[in-house]
């Protein structure tokens, strides 16, 4: 595979040809903040917290979808970035629930990591406190509504991971909502297979385990990224 | 069917004319004013009249001055009459040697008619929708033939590359450089799409050509995809457009019967077929990769660009997305030439633009002006300004994603980049005309309102975002917001239009920073905290 060249934050990198600039900056060590990225699921470029500025582009791209190309100067973590991701998770934060200190997910919680580590530490938007549901109708897990940041990690891990297709979005704009099936109660949602691959997914305290208490959510990715591994290089590595 | 085929059409059809014709508008702002019994009424009032041979009376689509609706034409005559009821139709027949009706006329020298030009709504008004026969009487379908038999797809993109056409739908891409883009792509399999999803609020051009016009589309369409190497195509029609879907229907039949779609068209080895699609009312199914996803039957949610449809579009394959007054250029360009094309309009922008004129103007209607005419001419002189003799404070063009051009600014002309530059863009085609007593801020959290109910929820700027920009405008509006929450708005708009991943979020903001820039005043004058006084004072 021909290799390219680029520059990130004027360090000089070599990538894969068909890496996205989020693969070689990580493999460069270089971080970019993520949410609605997860290893091993098809990226939708949705949360547009990865978003980075290449020299002779016109618009800001994230660089979860956008190829490297040769010669590509990259910049991750300027000035003009930061403040944009900031009021990107003012709005999440604003949204819906997220009140942290009674989040089964505190502690182990995406969202609440890149608040800290992006140093956004207010709001500036009022408060829409939906009042949504959770539901706990399935014997396993639960879903709490109020906790999503509607990142579709585990739409994505539920269609191309599991391939049961139970989770979906219905509504639009600030109504969306994620489903199981026809929008039914999750414990009358026929095609879930019970996995828990999208508990395993979700960046948030949105989908728990049942029996959870605050701050007692934690995740395992590993056995996601084995799946994933197993499937696309042919190697059962544990 | 060959050439010879399609002059004997033609010439049927005219020799078949008779001495009078009544066009009667049967597009839908005048069926909504009643004029299929209009129609009825002067069929039966021929009838009685004994006229049968000597007047026709013909459907046609949209005569434009929708707001005189239901209107009649009568050739040779050369007038229309406006607000015609059935019960005039007897006095409009006895009318027909020389009497003077008790029916308004249009004024036919007022600006209004006089400063259009007429290429894409050519036959608007004339032909009979319903019936190919008539399109084809009026040079219908002739492009087509020379494309195919006489012109190279190569030769093809090279006229309309040189006519300077650039895409109707908003965004002003050009066209040539589109179809040479899919043209170049290597696959066995390319789609053509025309999106006539039409959904800003309070434009109605694409309905209008539809609908006056079908064949027009349909002829554009099948010479793009002659151009680019596609055999399927599809029309993306939004649901509440029934009666264009019924002609598009119609239309598409009538081209099948007589070989201008399917296989072999005009005897040549080129084959194509067009189906429609109808779009179930989202105003983002009209983002191209949105309305992609939809016809291959997902849900309507943009994706990241690049890939760009022309290179990755549906199910896949290379697709050429183009415009119904996009395509409804193509037939004159090749039909004339585009030299003809390229002295119509500016440096950078050619031919001609359909505006729907409405808002507070006194004629409203469909009008199609060439680009570089001023916006005081299209508001004063054709428009006539605002009724009631109050005065023009601003004109909105671009709908959700343009913004207001304030009344000293009107001798701004049209086109893309002069829009571009104070704010608005050139869109679709909507253009509202709004008066003294408009406020401002209403009109922003108007358009805002229309972005928040119509965002997919997809990213996380435009679906949070909107819906903020929408709390901080109806805080300003009812005086509780302070200079604080002014910033914070306008910080907001900076963010959501430059990290939105498609065009409805990057542009929803537009309304709130145009106005803004013209009429801030009108937002501080707002504010709790008063600055507007204290900036005075100080
Ligand atoms: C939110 C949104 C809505 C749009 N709606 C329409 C529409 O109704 N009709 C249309 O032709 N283009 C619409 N567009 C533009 C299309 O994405 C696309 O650019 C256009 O169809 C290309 O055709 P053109 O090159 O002939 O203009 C819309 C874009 C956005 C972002
Ligand atoms: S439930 Fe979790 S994974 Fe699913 S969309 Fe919401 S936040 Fe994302
Ligand atoms: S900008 Fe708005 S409409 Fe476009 S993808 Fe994002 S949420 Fe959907
Ligand atoms: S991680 Fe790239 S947009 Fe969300």
């Amino acid at each position: 595979m021909a290799a390219k060249t680029l520059t990130i934050n004027g360090q000089l990198i070599s990538a894969e040809e068909d890496q996205t600039v989020l693969a070689a900056a990580r493999d460069a060590g270089i971080e970019i903040p993520t949410l609605c990225h997860l290893e091993g699921l098809p990226d939708v470029g949705a949360c547009r917290l990865c978003l980075v500025e290449i020299v002779g582009w016109p618009r800001l791209v994230p660089a979860c979808v956008t190829k490297v190309a040769e010669g590509m100067e990259v910049y991750t973590d300027t000035e003009r970035l930061r403040k944009y991701r900031r009021a990107i998770l003012e709005l999440i934060f604003a949204e819906r629930n997220h009140v942290c200190s009674v989040c089964v997910s505190n502690g182990n919680c995406e969202l609440q990591n890149l608040a800290m580590k992006l140093g956004m530490d207010h709001v500036r938007f009022e408060y829409r406190h939906p009042n949504l549901d959770v539901d706990v109708s399935h014997r396993l897990f639960g879903m709490d509504h109020n906790r999503c940041i509607l990142c579709t990690r585990c739409v994505r891990v539920c269609w191309y991971v599991e391939c049961a297709g139970t989770k979906n979005v219905a509504g639009r704009g600030v109504n969306s909502r994620i489903i199981t099936d026809m929008n039914q109660p999750w414990a009358e949602a026929e095609t879930c297979t019970n996995c828990g691959k999208c508990v395993q997914g979700c960046p948030t305290g949105a989908l728990f385990y049942k029996g959870a208490t605050v701050a007692e959510m934690e995740r395992d990715r590993s056995k996601l990224e084995f799946i994933v591994t197993a499937r696309e290089k042919k190697q059962w590595l544990v | 069917m060959v050439l010879e085929d399609l002059v004997k059409i033609k010439e049927r059809y005219l020799a078949q004319r008779k001495k009078f014709t009544f066009r009667v508008c049967l597009a839908a702002g005048c069926v909504s004013a009643n004029s299929e019994a209009v129609k009825e009424a002067l069929e039966k009032a021929v009838a009685e009249a004994g006229l049968q041979n000597d007047v026709e009376v013909r459907g046609v689509g949209c005569l434009k001055l929708c707001c005189g609706g239901p209107l009649v034409a009568v050739d040779p005559l050369n007038v229309i009459y406006q607000k015609v009821t059935p019960a005039d139709a007897p006095a409009l027949v006895a009318a027909l040697n020389g009497a003077e009706p008790p029916v308004a006329k249009v004024d036919l020298a007022h600006p209004y008619f006089a400063k259009q030009l007429n290429v894409v709504l050519e036959n608007s008004g004339i032909v009979d929708p319903d019936d190919i026969e008539s399109y084809i009487a009026h040079e219908g379908y002739r492009a087509l033939r020379d494309a195919l038999r006489e012109l190279s797809p190569a030769d093809v993109i090279a006229i309309v590359t040189k006519s300077g056409l650039r895409g109707r739908g908003g965004a002003g891409y050009p066209t040539g450089l589109k179809w040479a883009t899919v043209a170049k792509t290597k696959s066995a399999r390319k789609f053509v799409i025309c999106n006539a999803d039409e959904g800003d609020p309070g434009a109605f051009m694409d309905r209008s050509v539809l609908e006056s016009d079908p064949h027009r589309v349909i002829e554009g369409m099948i010479i793009a995809a002659y151009a680019v190497g596609a055999e399927q195509g599809y029309i993306y029609v939004r649901a509440e457009y029934p009666l264009a879907i019924k002609r598009l229907q119609n239309a598409i039949r009538q081209a099948r019967q007589l070989g201008l779609l399917g296989s072999g068209i005009f005897e040549s080895p080129f084959s194509f077929n067009i189906e429609i699609r109808i779009g179930a009312g989202a105003f983002v199914c009209g983002e191209e990769t949105a309305l992609i996803a939809s016809i291959a039957g997902r849900r309507g949610r943009p994706r990241p660009r690049p890939p760009y449809p022309a290179e990755y579009g549906l199910f896949g394959h290379p697709t050429l997305i183009n415009n119904v007054e996009t395509f409804a250029n193509i037939p004159p360009i090749i039909r004339n030439g585009p030299e003809w094309f390229a002295r119509i309009g500016t440096e950078k922008s050619k031919g001609t633009k359909v505006f729907a004129l409405a808002g507070q103007v006194k004629h409203t209607g469909l009008i199609e002006v060439p680009m570089g005419i001023t916006l005081r001419e299209i508001v004063e002189e054709m428009g006539g300004g605002a009724p009631d003799g109050k005065r023009v404070k601003a004109v909105q063009t671009g709908g959700p994603s343009g913004g207001c051009v304030p009344a000293s600014e009107l001798d701004t002309p049209v086109d893309y980049e002069s829009l571009t530059r104070l704010g608005s863009i050139m869109g679709s085609g909507g253009m509202i005309v709004m008066d003294e007593t408009t406020r401002m801020v209403d009109v922003a959290r108007f358009f805002v309102e229309f972005c928040m109910d119509e965002s997919c929820g997809k990213c996380a700027p435009c679906r949070a975002g909107t819906v903020q920009m929408y709390n901080l405008l109806t805080k300003i509006r009812d005086g509780r917001a302070t200079l604080q929450d002014l910033q914070t708005l306008e910080e907001l708009c900076e963010v959501v239009k430059n990290t939105s991943l498609c065009g409805l979020g990057q542009t929803a903001p537009n309304p709130v920073l145009s106005t803004l820039r013209f009429f801030r005043d009108e937002y501080l004058a707002l504010l709790k905290d008063h600055p507007a006084q204290q900036h005075q004072s100080a």
